[in-house]
């Protein structure tokens, strides 16, 4: 399905992450955050639930992302740019979508790869009851799928500009209005001044409904097609946007 | 094997390269030469693909650059200003990556990653981080990079800028063995690399192709037979004693 120039580039940017720190201390970060927070002597607390599943889990998955996918993404092309190697990797013969196409499922692997280092979760709360598999299952493929989309938005911002820094902080504003769209204090606060076809059309933007309804175990075709439309909007986006503007 | 025609580029209201046409062949060696700004780098962009032209045409061994880009770029090999690089890859690991993308099978592959690693002389670098390298061992290993497929038609963009003289040495005398069997385009604001290793030259100012010719022909135009003073008249327009252009 994949092009063999698209294969190349995904290995090559896979193994990237693991050529330096910023594989290793994303996976600690990200590892040792989600489970504090799930562990947390909080309301929403893992023990404190009484509840055999992991929604403590799920539930912090958007705002532990909102700061760590931008940092996957910032270097995907900024990088590029800064070091002009872009121009060494364009001027083989690589089509601009195989190259972008590559990069992008090479930060998606990546970011699967830490979702699945979280399993000492899943044997916990199957040690300790009997939860409903189907939900934990729906639970990391809408955790899966947000991080698609959360890449595909960075890829663009990093594909934007020379500096990392800026793409990360790009990447972070807009994936945050992406998130708070669908939260019930912002929704409250625009209803006061909006007509309601847009709160409508805001909220079913919103990437926190789709995550949420997801997560519940219901496998409903229209989450499915929202982070597919997304993901392939953002994406066919990044590609238009390096093929005019290499340099 | 390569066929420019008419080529320009402007970036807004900067036009930097307008109307260059100019052939290659095989056994070439064509010195693109030129004060710095005056377009070479753009004009080699846009043969291997990587900007888009605003008109003219490219054509690299009939392959349209601009609808058969892949094509075209699968016999070059390119070097471009600065020789970019992923500095946190290993020089071996570098080399094996543009082997694979370069589509060389598994089983060839180490033997041509040997021998780019033996013609450029990067035996003792080959386990190094290319980022602890010195600038000429990058110089090196990109070079390697655009050898390694055995390509056509080479472009190297300032290929001994930052050198030191021995290493300067090395590389024009590389650039001669290789042009045996190749056509190669460099670019150069050393006059001197044009006269050792170049058969033809092209001098640009401004993004105008102001002479094509030989280097022997070039100095055959100053009575004191310096590419020097040719150079200056071309290219800032001011007649220069002992310079007749016509």
């Amino acid at each position: 399905m994949l092009s063999y120039q698209t294969k190349v580039i995904l290995k090559k940017e896979f193994s990237s992450y693991f050529n330096g720190p910023i594989g290793y201390l994303f996976l600690i970060i990200f590892l040792f955050g989600m489970n504090y927070l799930t562990f947390e002597p909080g309301s929403g607390s893992y023990f404190l639930m009484r509840q055999a599943d992991l929604s403590a889990f799920f539930n912090y998955i958007p705002w532990m992302y909102l700061f760590l996918i931008p940092a996957v993404s910032m270097k995907l092309w900024a990088d590029e740019k800064k070091s002009n190697s872009i121009e060494l990797l364009l001027t083989m013969p690589i089509k601009v979508q195989e190259a972008v196409i590559g990069k992008f499922l090479a930060s998606w692997s990546f970011v699967g790869i830490a979702l699945l280092c979280s399993f000492p979760l899943v044997l916990t709360t199957l040690y300790l009851g009997s939860p409903d598999i189907g939900v934990i299952f729906f639970g990391y493929l809408s955790s899966f799928l947000l991080a698609g989309a959360m890449l595909s938005i960075g890829t663009f911002f990093s594909a934007l500009t020379k500096n990392q820094v800026v793409a990360f902080i790009l990447t972070v504003v807009i994936c945050t209005l992406f998130i708070m769209a669908g939260s019930p204090p912002f929704m409250e606060y625009i209803s006061t001044f909006l007509p309601k076809y847009f709160i409508d059309l805001l909220e079913s933007l919103s990437v926190l409904n789709h995550f949420e309804s997801m997560g519940r175990g219901v496998l409903v075709l229209s989450d499915l097609w929202y982070f597919t439309l997304l993901i392939v909007f953002w994406i066919v986006v990044s590609i238009t946007l390096i093929s005019e503007n290499k340099a | 094997m390569i066929e420019v025609k008419n080529i320009s580029k402007s970036f807004g209201a900067i036009q930097a390269v307008s109307n260059i046409s100019f052939s290659l062949e095989k056994g070439d060696v064509l010195g693109f030469l030129g004060p710095n700004g005056a377009g070479k780098s753009t004009s080699m962009k846009m043969i291997t693909g990587f900007l888009n032209l605003d008109s003219g045409s490219i054509k690299v061994s009939d392959f349209d650059i601009e609808t058969q880009r892949t094509n075209a770029q699968e016999i070059m090999g390119y070097v471009p200003e600065n020789a970019p690089l992923y500095e946190e890859m290993y020089v071996e690991e570098f080399l094996y990556f543009i082997a694979e993308v370069r589509r060389i099978s598994i089983k060839e592959r180490a033997h041509k990653v040997e021998k780019v690693v033996r013609m450029c002389a990067l035996i003792n670098v080959v386990g190094q981080r290319i980022e602890t390298l010195s600038k000429g061992y990058k110089r090196r290993v990109a070079l390697a990079s655009a050898l390694i497929h055995d390509p056509k038609i080479l472009i190297l963009d300032e290929p001994t800028d930052g050198l030191d003289p021995n290493q300067k040495h090395d590389v024009r005398d590389l650039i001669k063995d290789l042009s045996k069997e190749k056509a190669i385009l460099i670019s150069t604001h050393i006059l001197e690399e044009v006269e050792s290793i170049c058969n033809r030259c092209i001098i640009i100012s401004e993004g105008v192709m102001k002479y094509d010719g030989t280097p022997s022909e070039i100095k055959s135009k100053s009575s004191t037979g310096s590419i020097e003073d040719v150079f200056r008249a071309m290219t800032l327009n001011e007649n220069i004693e002992g310079v007749s252009l016509c």
